[in-house]
């Protein structure tokens, strides 16, 4: 993490705290991918020996959470990398509903970050990788929103990236050029 | 005075209204009893090639109880007349709550429950009471195959044979387990979940082999069909069904009838460039097997992606029905019942072999109640569409041009890119999905139970990541005319029209078993069993299960020498996915479209998977 970043986001924190709902239309660094910012491991029902309370919300988590920008940025990496394949807008299908009050592994969005990038074992691909941290959580935003969590003036009803260019990520188009063999 | 008959007229005419909506409003006034619409006509009827259903034994050992699929047992003690005393025998639980498509299988006094994911297979003992297991074997399919499994964690069943179970598991394996000690025999990997690919079809094993193929032609994967050695599991051979003829292994012996399937390479040059390789063409339905001519039958499934703008051209070998050899898995001929297809019309329903009276002879045929809406006659030797008829209401299509086999598009319910089409007849699962009717050759009729559904889609590019789904549409179904979603059809296959139709308030994902006495079985999704009578639909038996209903009803003969009759409740699948997947029914959009038409379904059924056995009182 550059310091200049770290500047930026201490601002932005601060600024969070100052202007409750200002920080909904902040934009922050998304052109440039950072490294990897995605917090690793617990899950929300995770028991912590030794304390009395699961760890607090992960800091960057301001920076995404109730931002529109994320959310709408989100949204279009929601259709792009095919979430909506499983978990349709949100009642999902081969993958569990977003748009419900269960989380089977949290719906705080530090949670729902985890979940995007190390994937789950029932199923749920692992993005690390292939979206950049600054991506994985946008789409954590955008999921948090599906349920209905952030509050309402921070859901956008546009998309971004509908009239601009496709968000690059680090996916792969599946190598389809090397076919396999019919007769092994 | 013409003023007061007039008030009254209206008056009159608000009560009626009053009336009519409160029906609508009541989604119990969908059920209906049977409507006769013609009569059962005596004479010669169609019969099932004796070679492919050979006299019944009392065992229940394929899903399609034999190599015709008729679906139809010969067992007589359960008749119309006394088939209002039916009562449990025993139950099992099969502990799980997912979507329970199979079929228990019946082998001299031992029972077989394959279960959805994780796919336990379990030995009950038909000669203790209450049936008590004998074994299970946990073949431990990877949790991570959940996750590329279109529609529900199904599987279709397994099969017995010289004295082993073959089934598939989820994450695309083929078993072969002892069927006296339940130890495995072999195992052969043949899917691969990375790149997408499931097993949900239950195997057919015939000469020797056990013929597999490919689910996932919603992720963007390749179709094939396999066909292993019975004895060892080593592949024999694998045909796909796209690409280069060699891959498809489409060679001299191949003569599709009609112009539109011929041609070279027609795998490739009916695709975009290297849009073959990710282009469907599963098999995950049904297989059929003449053993007189030793030709394997089996349909392919849609085109990926849903989207078809993304890939102009007929799309072959897709939503179509291939004729191969077994011995070689040569293909033979072939037939697309849906060239391009526009609504996710998979063409894998059964398969159902028989024997009509043409002329002063008989030719042998074989039926299938298509997704697309048409019951097909086609001559099983050639690939001949000798009919092709609406078993349910259709807008999708006008009809198949019998000169050239194509299915005539509807220009209005074409799908063009930024707008959403409205209502198209049949919704993506058909006017019958993968639950397979039976074939009676007492009656000469096929029971079909069948969906009555139409949607609305509208597409957008779909993006191939592998191992994601591959679709680029956005569907929402809602019920067709008459609002009853479910229909169960007793159909003339020569005369070419229905006997009688019952109208189900929700679809109907259970297939049908038809019994010699004439005692024809199916299931509701909101747990109803129900035994009609074979001849004119009437309701004779009903018994409500635990969960919705959407397996695979048998008959066999147990070792006490009585009929009984086994069901294995648990709703699931594309249809019941809203509760065994827990979605949320506001999103009309949830499970591929499927969860707007069922919305109320959660209010009606839970999940759960448990067999139910019944006989007469002795």
């Amino acid at each position: 993490m550059s310091s200049r970043f770290r500047v930026s986001l201490a601002v932005l924190a601060g600024a969070a705290l100052a202007l409750g709902a200002c920080d909904r239309e902040e934009h922050h660094s998304r052109a440039k991918p950072v490294g990897e910012t995605v917090p690793g491991g617990a899950s929300p029902d995770t028991i912590f020996p030794g304390t009395s309370s699961p760890p607090p919300l992960d800091a960057r988590a301001k920076l995404y959470d109730n931002n529109a920008n994320a959310i709408a940025m989100g949204q279009t990496l929601y259709t792009q990398m095919n979430c909506v394949g499983c978990h349709s807008h949100g009642g999902g299908g081969m993958g569990p509903p977003l748009m419900d009050d269960q989380w089977r592994y949290g719906g705080r969005i530090d949670q729902i970050a985890t979940t995007i990038a190390e994937g789950r074992p029932n199923g749920m691909p692992s993005w690390r990788g292939k979206l950049t941290a600054d991506q994985i959580w946008d789409l954590a935003a955008y999921v948090r929103s599906l349920s209905g969590l952030p509050s309402k003036d921070a859901v956008s009803s546009r998309t971004e990236g509908m009239s601009g260019p496709t968000p690059q990520t680090l996916t792969p188009h599946g190598d389809i050029k090397n076919s396999d063999t019919a007769q092994q | 005075m013409a003023r007061v008959s007039g008030v009254v007229l209206i008056a009159g005419a608000m009560a009626a209204s009053c009336v009519l909506s409160a029906c609508k409003r009541s989604p119990a006034s969908f059920t209906s009893g049977p409507t006769v619409t013609a009569p059962i006509v005596g004479g010669p009827h169609a019969l099932p090639p004796a070679a492919a259903a050979p006299a019944d034994d009392g065992n229940w050992t394929m899903p399609g109880k034999n190599y015709a699929a008729t679906r139809f047992s010969a067992l007589n003690q359960i008749t119309p007349a006394n088939v209002g005393k039916l009562a449990l025998a025993f139950t099992f639980s099969t502990g799980t709550n997912k979507g329970f498509e199979a079929p228990p299988l019946v082998v001299n006094g031992t029972m077989y429950v394959i279960t959805p994911f994780p796919n336990y297979l379990y030995a009950l003992d038909l000669t203790k009471p209450g049936a008590p297991t004998k074994w299970t074997f946990k073949p431990k399919p990877a949790a991570a195959s959940q996750g590329v499994a279109c529609c529900d964690v199904v599987n279709r069943g397994a099969v017995y044979d010289n004295g082993r179970i073959f089934f598939n598991t989820l994450d695309g394996q083929t078993f072969a387990v002892d069927a006296n000690s339940g130890q495995m025999v072999w195992r052969t990997q043949l899917g691969n979940i990375q790149r997408g690919e499931t097993i949900t079809m239950a195997p057919l094993v015939a000469d020797g082999k056990v013929l597999v193929g490919n689910s996932g032609g919603e992720m963007g994967v390749r179709g094939w069909i396999a066909a292993l050695d019975e004895g060892s599991g080593k592949l024999v051979w694998k045909a796909y069904n796209t690409g280069p003829d060699k891959d498809v292994l489409i060679g001299p012996r191949f003569h599709p009838l009609y112009a539109m399937d011929q041609g070279k390479d027609l795998g490739v040059r009916s695709w975009p460039p290297d849009a073959w390789k990710i282009g469907g063409a599963t098999v995950w339905g049904w297989l059929s097997y003449d053993p007189e001519t030793h030709l394997v039958y089996y349909g392919t499934s849609n085109p990926g992606p849903w989207n078809p703008d993304q890939r102009p051209g007929d799309n072959k070998w897709s939503s179509g029905l291939f004729a191969r050899d077994i011995s070689t898995g040569q293909a033979v001929w072939f037939y697309q019942s849906s060239p391009h297809d526009l609504f996710d019309h998979d063409d894998v329903n059964e398969v159902i072999l028989a024997d009509i009276p043409w002329g002063n002879a008989r030719r042998p045929v074989l039926f299938r109640p298509g997704r697309n809406g048409y019951f097909y006659v086609i001559d099983r030797r050639s690939g001949q569409v000798l009919s092709a008829t609406p078993y349910g209401y259709v807008n999708s299509s006008k009809g198949v041009d019998l000169k050239t086999g194509r299915l005539i598009p509807a220009a209005d319910k074409e799908p063009k890119p930024g707008r959403v089409t409205r209502d198209i007849c049949p919704a993506s699962p058909g006017a019958k999905d993968w639950n397979p009717a039976a074939f009676s050759p007492v009656t000469g009729l096929v029971y079909i139970p069948h969906i009555n559904l139409c949607q609305d889609e509208g597409h957008s590019e779909a993006n191939y990541i592998s191992g994601t789904p591959y679709l680029g549409a956005d569907v929402k179904m809602y019920a067709g005319p008459g609002g009853n979603r479910g229909v169960f059809t007793a159909w003339d296959p020569i005369r070419r029209r229905p006997v009688f139709e019952i109208k189900e308030d929700l679809p109907l994902w259970s297939p049908a078993l038809a019994t010699a006495g004439n005692v024809v079985f199916y299931g509701t999704m909101d747990g109803w069993f129900k035994a009609i009578d074979a001849r004119n639909g009437n309701l004779l038996w009903k018994f409500k299960a635990g969960s919705g209903i959407i397996g695979q009803p048998i008959s066999y003969k147990g070792p006490d020498g009585r009929q009984y009759i086994a069901v294995i409740c648990g709703v699931g699948g594309w249809a019941g996915a809203i509760v065994s997947a827990q979605m949320d029914a506001r999103d009309p959009t949830g499970a591929l479209g499927f969860a707007n038409a069922v919305k109320d379904l959660p209010l009606k059924t839970t999940a759960g998977g448990m067999l139910y056995v019944f006989a007469l009182p002795r």
